[in-house]
């Protein structure tokens, strides 16, 4: 028999409110941890995929959509650029780094990004085996892109139009796998990488003429394409991923390049602070929304402990005359009401991992985005903390009460 | 044991109760007689500490209880008291068993599993140890109310109006066995009562005047 055995006796005397408290506030904690785990990793993702790039620039259309393509790969391209008007920008003197995308094609949905090396070495991805990409339809791809369609190395798949499964498939130009990824936790896990040659080349089907990866020296090879000549005009890509050469070029580079062409230049950082602001008011909503169910569980646990103090008096009274002193009393009742809170935020951070790995579950894309249930943030202990202080704050009042008990008054009228 | 000397008490606004100074030695019984009004609960009360001492001295084994704070109070009442109430108000979230070893765990003692097995064995009631208390009848109730009041080997058996509710022959059977209870552990025996059918087995007796 101890002070735990009696506080766990009275709160399993009557289950249901404790069930039902225990339940409300693990609900309102499950919200918050969702929102904790996902807005979190979000975040981690957001700044680790767009680290290291200052600008992207593509053709016209939307900035963000223009960011969602071509930093996350989760939005369809904006259209395509003149490979000529994208070296002129390339050529710039505020320019440090350039790095050349084109997009259009996937495998099982995992998107084949045709690149030069810096692509890779911007996110500091390694190869888990075989080795880079070296001639045209030679793909290396990413660790969870490998493990989800089981492409090994010497495999050859063929890539299919658009970001969908069922796109018109390019079968008479199949890839060859030449090497793995190691998992980097980064837009790598998910992406096939390859050649801008590799890309143009499936789309040149028919067109057979293409001097893409030929071996041939260029007199003036295009600096970002080195096995075409310069000025191309024929040639198109995506977008490029650049670097400032200096601060003074993150006012004056994209409006130089909005204002005097017909591209567009986007910042990772402004349209991302943008994306947040716009999902802000979702997540301010949901966030109140479990603020609300911890608010009423609350007060459900208060009128729980009030209302049962007053049913149980005769037993307060009767353990005092057993020679419980009022400050174990005034303890039990304190213990009841933080052993409710904090069952329940525990009972909240389990539910709110289980539904984070559910999510990751659900579908081939959610687990794509690389979102881990086994993730664990401080956030998670002060929320433990917070709800202890809270269960101890609602049993205040009561514990009080159980303090001040009248053991005359309530013998004698017994 | 038990000295009371010029002891009155006053509640709030009403005149004050004089209590007749006694005595009562170790082992030695005492029926607090008079009817309702005149004051035994307030008496037995004051003797057990549940109230605290307006006037007057009770002097308990050598100590004065107007001299303990709240909290020596609480643990000198664990230690030297059991307590039996007209209604058993047993703690009805805790099985029988755990109610007895709720009170040698409250008086600060090892909770003693042995002394409330050995304590049902004695009553008969050894079958109902994990029992809800909700499921006990009246007899059975009391009689684990009477294993707690000697759960920790009171040397003084504090009752209150124990069998004015019961007929004769359960009257009688738990008379005996707080008698036979308070033998085995030489504790004084003090009943507060209106119920005469107590005083042929108690010779001890104070009349309280109404």
């Amino acid at each position: 028999m101890t002070l735990a055995s009696l506080v766990w006796h009275y709160l399993k005397a009557k289950p249901l409110n404790t069930l039902l408290n225990i339940f409300l506030m693990g609900l309102g904690v499950a919200v918050i941890t969702i929102l904790l785990l996902l807005g979190n990793q979000l975040q981690e993702k957001i700044t680790d995929n767009a680290r290291g790039i200052d600008l992207v620039v593509g053709a016209k259309g939307s900035p963000l959509q223009l960011i969602l393509c071509n930093i996350f790969h989760v939005d369809f391209p904006t259209g395509n650029i003149k490979l000529n008007e994208a070296e002129r920008i390339a050529g710039h003197r505020m320019v440090k780094r350039v790095i050349p995308l084109a997009l259009g094609d996937s495998y099982q949905n995992f998107r084949i990004v045709g690149t030069n090396a810096g692509y890779p070495e911007l996110y500091e991805a390694r190869l888990a085996q075989g080795q880079w990409w070296a001639k045209p339809l030679e793909a290396v791809v990413g660790a969870t892109a490998a493990s989800l369609t089981g492409l090994k190395i010497g495999d050859t798949f063929a890539s299919a139009h658009g970001l969908g499964a069922d796109g018109h498939a390019h079968e008479a130009a199949p890839y060859i796998v030449t090497g793995i990824l190691q998992p980097s936790n980064t837009v790598m896990d998910n992406l096939i990488l390859t050649g801008i040659e590799s890309v143009w080349m499936v789309h040149d089907e028919g067109t057979s003429n293409t001097n893409a990866g030929s071996t041939r020296e260029l007199s003036n090879p295009s600096s970002l394409v080195p096995s075409v000549a310069a000025g191309d005009s024929t040639k198109e890509i995506t977008a490029m991923l650049m670097t400032y050469r200096n601060p003074i070029a993150a006012i004056q580079l994209p409006r130089y390049i909005n204002s005097q062409s017909n591209l567009q230049a986007a910042s990772p950082a402004f349209e991302t602070a943008r994306l947040f602001s716009i999902l802000g008011v979702g997540v301010d909503v949901l966030t109140g929304f479990a603020y609300v169910l911890i608010f009423i569980s609350t007060l459900s646990i208060f009128i729980a402990l009030y209302n049962s103090l007053k049913e149980r008096q005769y037993d307060l009274a009767i353990m005092r005359a057993m020679g419980a002193s009022r400050t174990r009393l005034f303890l039990s009742v304190i213990m009841e009401g933080t052993t409710l809170t904090f069952a329940g935020s525990v009972l909240g951070l389990i539910l709110g991992h289980l539904a984070v790995h559910s999510f990751t579950l659900v579908s081939a894309e959610s687990r794509q985005t690389g979102f881990s249930a086994l993730a664990f943030y401080p956030e998670e202990y002060v929320l433990l903390m917070a709800s202890a202080l809270i269960g101890l704050v609602c049993s205040l009042l009561p514990a009080f009460q159980a303090y001040r008990t009248d053991i005359h008054k309530v013998l004698a009228n017994g | 044991m038990i000295s009371v000397t010029n002891l009155s008490y006053a509640y709030p606004g009403q005149p004050a109760i004089r209590f007749a100074d006694f005595a009562c030695r170790q082992g030695e019984h005492l029926l607090l007689l008079g009817e309702s009004g005149s004051g035994k609960t307030t008496l037995l009360h004051l003797l057990g500490g549940l109230l605290r001492i307006q006037q007057g001295v009770i002097n308990i084994d050598g100590t004065n209880l107007a001299t303990l704070t709240e909290r020596q109070l609480d643990a000198f009442r664990g230690k030297n008291f059991g307590f039996i109430f007209q209604k058993n108000h047993l703690v009805s979230a805790l099985p029988v068993k755990k109610n007895l070893d709720l009170a040698s765990y409250l008086a600060g003692k090892n909770a003693d599993t042995n002394r409330s097995t050995e304590l049902l064995g004695l009553l008969g009631m050894q079958a109902k140890a994990g029992a809800h208390v909700r499921t006990l009848s009246q007899g059975q109730a009391q009689r684990v109310a009477i294993a707690r009041a000697v759960m920790n080997q009171p040397s003084i058996i504090l009752a209150d109006e124990p069998t004015s509710a019961l007929d004769d022959k359960n009257c009688y059977r738990v008379i005996d066995l707080l008698l036979e209870v308070a033998r085995q552990s030489n504790a004084t025996l003090v009943i507060a009562t209106h119920d005469h059918r107590l005083t042929s087995k108690i010779s001890n007796h104070l009349r309280l005047a109404s």
